[in-house]
């Protein structure tokens, strides 16, 4: 009863924040909405039983994509408001294409059932032995290693992406020219002078040394 | 699991057509737009889960799992393109973005 309960409340607040960012005119309003979103989306995870997903959820989704929306949304200095002007113009065809979206799926929806021996087909039942993250690393680390593999790979390349685009290289800092470094000889640096007994050496003018960056 | 299945999927659904809707309400906003596809994804994960739970089943989650992933780097990417783009062109209108055409 109280599951029942929360499951209406937080899918409500979900469902009512995600209108809020497809329809707020502030976009860091629209991500925070997104980030309430989320947590609440965390919520359902784990009245569904995914406890791991759960927390996956709440700590990657809030804690880094969002996040870094808010921070691309806060970075760019951008004119939202003529970015917002074709809001009533679209409206009636979002709105329709929603509705016919939405018909299909609950027809779907309304004629649609499990196979009563579709339990027999379960390729990793449910362990009740365990927690739940441990039956996800159990399987994730085994039967599901080349795709966890293969997902931190997309991982790895999206941070590479990601960097190679947005670096930008503007030159003020004093960086190392190995090429340069091993090209010097001693004539150029060196220079031998005659010190007479009591009199010292006078240096030659050092020849101001060209920069090329 | 205490919740019908069924109750998990028209919550999803509607998370799914509130994507939809989102993409065509903001033509011209890429930052919503993507916040939009993250809604999308977030609907369908919503299913991988309910299913999982429902059926008792692992897989699931697990797919779950690497659509989280995909998702983050999805929107990694993404995000650096219209940094760059931004910083290129001053503006993040989409209908701007036709310069690519040949």
């Amino acid at each position: 009863m109280i599951a029942n309960l929360a499951f209406y409340l937080f899918s409500f607040i979900l469902l009512a924040s995600a209108v809020m960012v497809v329809t707020s005119r502030n976009p860091v309003h629209a991500v925070l909405f997104l980030i309430l979103g989320f947590v609440n989306a965390a919520v359902l995870f784990l009245l569904a039983g995914a406890e791991f997903l759960a927390f996956i959820l709440a700590i990657v989704y809030v804690g880094a994509v969002a996040v870094l929306f808010l921070f691309v949304v806060m970075m760019l200095d951008v004119d939202f408001a003529a970015l917002n002007e074709g809001f009533q113009r679209y409206a009636p065809v979002g709105a329709l294409v929603a509705l016919i979206m939405f018909a299909e799926l609950a027809f779907i929806a309304g004629s649609w059932a499990i196979a009563p021996a579709g339990s027999a087909d379960r390729l990793f039942p449910v362990p009740t032995d365990v927690t739940n993250t441990v039956a996800l690393g159990q399987l994730i680390y085994t039967s599901y290693l080349p795709l966890f593999q293969l997902s931190g790979v997309i991982l790895l390349v999206a941070m590479i992406g990601a960097i190679v685009l947005t670096h930008r290289d503007r030159r003020r800092s004093l960086h190392q020219n190995l090429a340069k470094q091993h090209a010097r000889t001693p004539a150029q640096t060196l220079a031998m002078v005659p010190a007479k007994l009591g009199e010292g050496a006078t240096l030659p003018a050092p020849q101001p040394e060209k920069e090329t960056l | 699991m205490l919740i019908p299945l069924s109750h998990y999927l028209v919550v999803s659904a509607v998370l799914l057509v509130i994507g939809i809707f989102g993409i065509f309400m903001n033509r011209k906003n890429i930052i919503v737009i993507m916040m939009s596809i993250e809604l999308i994804l977030l609907a369908a994960n919503l299913n991988f889960v309910a299913f999982s739970g429902a059926l008792h089943d692992m897989v699931g989650q697990v797919f779950t799992m690497f659509v989280l992933t995909v998702a983050a780097a999805e929107s990694a990417i993404g995000l650096a393109i219209l940094v760059i783009y931004f910083r290129n062109r001053g503006s993040i209108e989409v209908e701007d973005v036709t310069l690519m055409k040949g």
